[in-house]
């Protein structure tokens, strides 16, 4: 089959699977749009800004598992799309993304739109190409496909000058079926030796504790994690991003841990004489400060990334695998080795567990004349069966979301946890809407966070995703005031919105729904209104309790055993209502 | 602690870059850094001299071998080494010290590889230390310029650093 450069893009991702590019055109990619609008089988969903393009194709990576892909032009097309590469990066989710070049001949004359994309992005991809030949497209897209999902997953950019994609220049074209690359080779299963040291460790804990992250997600190890703590009876603690693998409602989950984590979660962590860390990074939100961290612990840790293994904190037993494939062999190891709860350690640690959770961290004023924002979520909860799938922004409204909403299942709490970026709640919901067109799909979000990528809900519109927009609106960058309050005496520095706009009618002019809530009672049946509107996307505007905090939370430079606790639950009803 | 780390990488555009990026992005420090490409066209050999604890060290090459373009590596500091640094000096030389420093060069086994009336430049091989023992022991005044390569490495006997 003979084609030119650009048809060979298109045709590479259709035999790759692709389903959908989320891209905006531009001077260096219009050979590549012509070959889009020339076939129906890859579709592209325009967005209104670069950036939403790399959160909508990391939404709908996030929620399937299966890599986004992300087109976009030179130039300023490019440099949009690196907040969005970098998001994905440090979250490693899979995604490629094909940037335009300006022609071969001009790289490096300062010549219209162009940029080093390959340079720019070099630190915040798994890897990049820059594509100088037509005749090595098709394989340079395997590449990227397969470094993207492989192994640690990640962005890869691929980028293609705009002489590349000529119509006139057509070369014989086939897709690899398998790519090799002797420089890249992803582990597989875990070290026999480190596994049977494991096992030993597993056998004699007294007061052990599994802590998993996103790499249980991203692995799809959630039914081995599942089976692994079932058959051990350990508590169970989630980081942020590896929320759902194991379900929030089974007994022996006992909460997120970290700076906004359960009392139980950390407490238990702080106490406890063996770590199971899996598919998780000991990242400083979940550390807090490092010379004070778990002082009793032994640690098991088990990733697919050797450079994640003892570079914050040293542990004891590394072992480098697939997540999925070590805890079976863990699971083998221990029946192997006839292993039995032992009872009565177990019954003194459970005990010791439940009664850090006997002090309901989490609980809050219910009474209040105010809407929480917690309540909120509850209810969110309730009147989606907590069968969502969630995605936020960044803030206070993300813990909430991650405290307040158990999920039971992964791959449905969708949130930048790594990078932390403002505007990816909304550009992901679209991309899961699409991905997971019957399921309810909500974007919690604030009036600060909604503002950075507000401009898709024209997106969201013009492809009928219809999503819920969860809006906590407190007039305030709520996390940065939160942070004002307790270690600035209040000094309250441009964290305050003096002007916002009003939502209700800024989504009913990008032609959706939108209700505005300020009363508690009202919450509930706005909910289930909105959740109702199978067809329409609904911005609900609530008006919450503008001075809330998150609670717990472990202030920097504290360890796990010195969380920041909401004094006299029941009794903080003086806030200022809006 | 230094460490000597040699690197085989694919010879391609922008692969020192990365290796180079690495280092400023987390902050990893640099002494030397030598690439060229080896007898086989399609790979490069860069040799890396980098200073920190057991544990930076550690994250150091583990981040290198992550580098998609990295083919194999190897802490020189964990076999036994031989380490080569090429320096050529040029050097002012009033007529009574010429034979002087004649003789020293000879001492170093260095070789004077340029002579005008008013300069030698001169030719040494060897390891960081002897190179710097020379400079050390020419007069500072007389120096006019100092290139030195870097350290290079390789292990002794039958093992090496190929595919």
């Amino acid at each position: 089959m003979e084609l030119n450069g650009a048809q060979i893009v298109i045709q590479s991702l259709k035999d790759e699977g692709v389903e959908y590019i989320f891209g905006y055109p531009g001077g260096a990619v219009l050979h590549l749009y012509d070959a889009i609008f020339q076939q129906d089988d890859v579709k592209h969903i325009l967005v209104r800004h670069e950036q939403g393009a790399t959160h909508a194709a990391d939404g709908y990576a996030r929620s399937t598992g299966k890599p986004g892909v992300v087109l976009v032009t030179s130039g300023p097309g490019a440099t949009n799309a690196v907040t969005g590469i970098a998001t994905a990066y440090m979250d490693s989710i899979p995604m490629v993304v094909i940037s335009g070049q300006v022609p071969s001949a001009v790289i490096g004359s300062d010549a219209f739109q162009e940029v080093d994309m390959v340079g720019i992005t070099r630190p915040c991809v798994k890897h990049n190409f820059l594509v100088k030949d037509v005749t090595k497209i098709a394989e340079t897209i395997k590449k990227a496909f397969y470094v993207a999902t492989s192994g640690r997953p990640g962005p890869v950019v691929i980028d293609i000058p705009k002489d590349i994609t000529a119509p006139d220049v057509k070369v014989s074209y086939s897709y690899p079926k398998k790519v090799e690359m002797r420089s890249y080779h992803p582990a597989t299963t875990g070290n026999k030796g480190q596994i049977k040291k494991a096992i030993e460790l597993l056998l004699t804990a007294q007061r052990p504790v599994i802590y998993s992250g996103g790499g249980v997600v991203l692995g799809e190890g959630s039914q081995e994690l599942i089976e692994l703590a079932h058959l051990l009876g350990f508590p169970v603690t989630q980081t942020l991003m590896g929320l759902g693998a194991f379900p929030s409602t089974d007994k022996q989950f006992i909460g997120m841990l970290g700076m906004h984590g359960t009392y139980e979660a950390n407490m238990t962590m702080h106490e406890s004489d063996l770590i199971l860390a899996i598919g998780a990074r000991f990242d400083d939100r979940v550390t807090g400060k490092l010379d004070l961290f778990c002082p009793y612990a032994k640690i098991i840790h088990v990733d697919i990334d050797p450079a994640s293994i003892s570079k914050t904190v040293k542990v004891g037993v590394p072992i480098v695998g697939e997540v999925k494939l070590v805890i079976r062999q863990l699971i083998d190891g221990l029946k192997e080795a006839k292993y039995k709860i032992d009872k009565k350690a177990a019954e003194s640690w459970w005990q010791q567990v439940n009664q850090w959770r006997s002090i309901q961290c989490l609980e809050f004023d219910r009474n209040s004349r105010a809407i929480k924002p917690q309540f909120v979520i509850e209810q969110m909860y309730e009147v989606t069966r907590g069968e969502a799938f969630v995605t936020s922004d960044v803030g206070q409204h993300q813990m909430w979301a991650a405290q307040y909403y158990p999920f039971d299942k992964p791959r449905r709490w969708i949130n930048s946890g790594g990078l932390g970026t403002m505007g990816f709640g909304l550009p992901a919901a679209i991309g899961v809407k699409l991905a997971h067109p019957d399921a309810d799909v909500a974007c919690v979000t604030g009036d600060a966070s909604i503002q950075m990528c507000i401009q898709e809900l024209s997106t969201a519109l013009q492809y009928k995703t219809p999503i819920k927009i969860i809006n906590l609106n407190n007039n305030y960058l709520g996390m940065v005031r939160q942070w004002q309050e307790f270690s600035y005496e209040s000094r309250y520095s441009h964290s305050y919105m003096e002007t916002i706009p009003d939502f209700v009618k800024l989504a009913e002019a990008y032609g959706h729904v939108g209700i505005r809530i300020d009363k508690p009672e009202d919450v509930r049946p706005a909910l289930e209104k909105a959740f109702a509107m199978k067809d329409r996307t609904v911005f609900l505007d609530i008006l919450t309790d503008r001075t809330e905090n998150v609670y717990p939370m472990i202030e920097t430079g504290k360890s796990h055993h010195d969380m920041k606790l909401r004094v006299a639950i029941g009794t903080t009803t003086d806030r200022e209502l809006s | 602690m230094r460490h000597v780390i040699a690197i085989l990488i694919e010879n391609e555009a922008g692969a020192l870059s990365r290796v180079a990026g690495l280092f400023s992005a987390r902050g990893y420090n640099i002494e030397s850094l030598t690439v060229a490409p080896t007898e086989d066209a399609s790979l490069s050999r860069m040799t890396l001299v980098t200073r920190g604890s057991e544990d930076v060290v550690e994250q150091i090459i583990k981040q290198l071998n992550k580098l998609i373009d990295v083919v194999k590596l190897i802490d020189l500091e964990e076999t036994i080494h031989i380490e080569r640094e090429l320096m050529l000096v040029k050097i002012k030389t009033a007529d009574k010290m010429r034979d002087e420093l004649r003789s020293v060069v000879d001492i170093f086994r260095g070789k004077i590889i340029d002579v005008t009336p008013t300069s030698y430049v001169i030719e040494m091989t060897g390891t960081s230390d002897k190179l710097d023992a020379f400079i050390a022991t020419v007069d500072k005044n007389s120096i006019i310029e100092v290139v030195r390569s870097g350290a290079t490495g390789i292990s002794r006997g039958e093992k090496g650093l190929h595919l």
